[in-house]
């Protein structure tokens, strides 16, 4: 049976990694997500936990260190936000490039240009080709699971690829919440151990890994990692499943909210996802048909099941918590519209919001339902800016 | 023990031959004759900053190392091995590796003196019991001879030319190895390989087998960089040694130790003049870069003396 508790993002995530005896953890401090390696090395210190804890001197050395445990054969995992995600670009490439399970807590936060340390999605959305997969959670009690079922993910033969697990930084992070938390018998062994193939301290079979490649192969090894993800789709589900099995929480790469007659239909991450379920229930009592999609697995990018999910919308509005800075929309928009491959039928818009931590209100929800509603009448839109790549909450 | 030469060099290869370092490389003088410094029996776990050691020696699917290897990016191997030794103390307390292991970590000058530099210090300040070797070849020599922290003053490299005004690069060396001294590691070691490699393998092996953070400065000539016939690359590292430019010396938790003093220090002439990207100082009118250079090798002499005493 569960237990019931009161935890931040923040604390419910180290308690995940301790609760699944990581071996390693290397991290290094970074707002907002501090918290984490500051509550683990508590636990080290009080040896509530026997994990190495490597305490790096920048993130990019962070996933340098999780690169050589794991490779070594170790369980490895980090935490970081924002900047730290940014200088650890690199690594986050070559982690996946090498197919290392490594598992990293994703607090999302502005990346710098000007400084801000509350949550958009510029952080995750900037890392989104470097072959990670990308679970984003909506609130705490999300945050907790996504990173207990993302290490039998990441595991997985079918997959071997590292995942990062996000939530909306201070929103999800810092605000406490109520949680059912897993007895840590039952988390380790849903999550078993490492047993990985190949591993460089294995003296009975040597391995060598990160060659130069050729042109001759480059490609190959490129596809193998593709294939992978898409592998992961259903491997995703698989393991879904089974921790629903175990706690009786069900999870999809997607949750539709309200969608099955929906006319309008939101489609966003994270945690302002809760914010238009109540939006989606005011206009509901009303008699509106209004709906939302919550993409929970950013990559794997489910555009299947979107476009499954989207049967007969008049207009979708697409939120994206990063400035793609494309000239065409956001970075959620372009996946949509390329799952949708052009053949829609329906308007897509695209709405940028809640950038450097600008609230995100019910208003402003229901301001999109409106502008949709004005998109299905063919009223010209009240929407700031171009005709469907549009601003919520800019002040001119 | 003390230095067998014989048995040191019939010992079974680590490094096997067919990789592709030129001809007259320092590099894999020095990566063959550190491994053979280990005792057979042990097993190592090696990661390589890119350079040209890591290109010239894994390139899919030929391998040279006989040992379990890693190469992720160029400023990282101190952190890639800290992770490695980190997984090892967990693996080990948790009886899921059972045999013993040792961590080296290669890097050029360019991945350790710069680029790597903090991933270098931060590795040594936790403690990781490893150690860390770099091969100082005075430049950027995988991407074509351009200068680093560690390249000497006057030298001629792609991004220092001599030229008509400036007489190649202006700063002075950047020393490494006394930064690691700084860094209160158990043992800190500059050598490089003389002909019977005796001075590297001795300190190899006390970097390997002392418990905690080790260091190795490796004088590693490159003939394309450097300029000298590949068959003197001996006679290149023997001048460095002989004229003082690389004295070879270590420092065992705080205390210095001079390993070798030569009989009669030679004029720094003796190592410049054979190295091609020294020529411009051997010009009618640039007899001042010498005697600079020559100031600058007496000066961190002396320093290195006093130390010693």
């Amino acid at each position: 049976m569960g237990i019931k508790d009161r935890l931040s993002g923040n604390e419910a995530t180290a308690m995940a990694m301790k609760s699944m005896n990581m071996d390693v953890m290397a991290a290094f401090p970074i707002t907002p997500s501090t918290e984490i390696p500051e509550q683990f090395s508590q636990y080290v210190a009080n040896g509530l936990t026997d994990t190495v804890f490597v305490p790096v001197e920048s993130e990019h050395s962070a996933m340098s260190a999780c690169i050589g445990s794991q490779a070594a054969g170790a369980r490895s995992c980090t935490a970081t936000s924002s900047n730290g995600l940014a200088l650890m670009h690199e690594m986050l490439h070559i982690a996946s490039a090498m197919r290392l399970p490594i598992t990293m807590a994703c607090i999302t936060r502005a990346i710098t240009g000007p400084i801000n340390i509350h949550n958009d999605h510029s952080d995750a959305m900037s890392s989104r080709d470097c072959g990670w997969i990308q679970i984003h959670a909506e609130d705490v009690q999300e945050a907790y699971d996504n990173y207990i079922m993302s290490v039998r993910i990441a595991e997985h033969k079918k997959v071997l690829l590292p995942v990062m697990i996000c939530q909306d930084g201070f929103i999800t992070s810092h605000a406490v919440e109520n949680v059912e938390l897993l007895e840590e018998e039952d988390i380790r062994s849903f999550v078993g151990f490492y047993e990985p193939d190949y591993y460089l301290l294995n003296p009975e079979l040597k391995v060598a890994m990160g060659p130069y490649d050729p042109p001759t192969y480059l490609m190959e090894h490129k596809r193998q990692q593709a294939e992978a993800m898409i592998d992961s789709l259903d491997v995703i589900k698989e393991i879904y499943d089974e921790f629903g099995k175990l706690t009786g929480r069900y999870y999809d790469l997607i949750e539709t909210y309200k969608i099955e007659d929906a006319e309008r239909i939101i489609i966003l991450l994270g945690s302002s996802a809760g914010t238009a379920k109540i939006v989606v229930d005011e206009l509901r009592s009303k008699g509106e048909k209004v709906g939302i999609i919550k993409i929970r697995s950013y990559r794997p990018f489910p555009g299947k099941l979107i476009r499954e999910a989207l049967k007969s919308p008049k207009v979708v509005a697409v939120l994206d918590k990063a400035e793609g800075l494309s000239s065409i929309g956001g970075p959620v928009y372009s996946d949509v519209c390329a799952a949708l491959n052009g053949n829609a039928g329906f308007k897509i818009v695209n709405y940028i919001y809640g950038i450097g931590g600008r609230d995100v209100r019910t208003d402003d929800i229901h301001e999109v339902f409106a502008d949709l509603q004005d998109d299905i009448d063919g009223k010209e839109s009240k929407a700031k800016t171009a005709a469907n790549y549009r601003y919520l909450a800019l002040r001119e | 023990m003390a230095y067998n030469f014989k048995e040191e060099m019939n010992k079974p290869e680590r490094f096997a031959g067919g990789h592709r370092l030129c001809a007259g490389c320092g590099a894999g003088v020095m990566a063959r004759n550190v491994l053979r410094a280990i005792d057979e029996d042990d097993n190592i776990a090696i990661v390589n900053a890119t350079g040209c050691l890591q290109a010239a020696t894994f390139s899919y699917p030929y391998i040279t190392w006989e040992d379990s290897w890693i190469h992720s990016a160029f400023e990282n191997a101190g952190a890639t091995c800290g992770g490695m030794e980190a997984a090892y103390r967990a693996l080990e307390k948790r009886g899921k590796v059972k045999e013993k292991y040792k961590f080296l970590a290669f890097g050029g000058d360019g991945g350790s003196y710069d680029i790597g530099f903090q991933s270098l210090s931060g590795a040594m300040e936790r403690n990781h019991d490893m150690v860390y070797i770099c091969y100082d070849n005075e430049a950027y020599m995988n991407t074509g001879i351009q200068r680093s922290s560690s390249t000497s003053r006057f030298t001629d490299t792609t991004t220092t030319p001599a030229g008509s005004v400036v007489p190649g690069k202006p700063q002075n060396k950047k020393n490494l190895t006394e930064i690691m001294v700084a860094h209160s590691i158990p043992y800190v070691g500059q050598t490089t390989f003389l002909a019977n490699m005796k001075d590297l393998n001795e300190k190899t092996k006390k970097a390997v087998y002392t418990e905690g953070p080790a260091f190795l400065n490796v004088l590693a000539p490159c003939t394309r960089g450097w300029r000298y016939d590949m068959a003197d690359l001996l006679d290149i590292t023997k001048a460095a040694v002989e004229t003082c430019f690389w004295p070879l010396f270590e420092v065992e938790n705080g205390k210095y130790k001079l390993t070798y003093e030569p009989k009669k220090k030679l004029p720094i002439e003796e190592y410049l003049r054979p190295q091609g990207r020294f020529k411009h100082m051997f010009k009618k009118g640039n007899e001042w870069m010498i005697e600079e250079f020559q100031k600058e090798v007496d000066l961190k002499w002396e320093m290195l003396l006093k130390k010693c005493e």
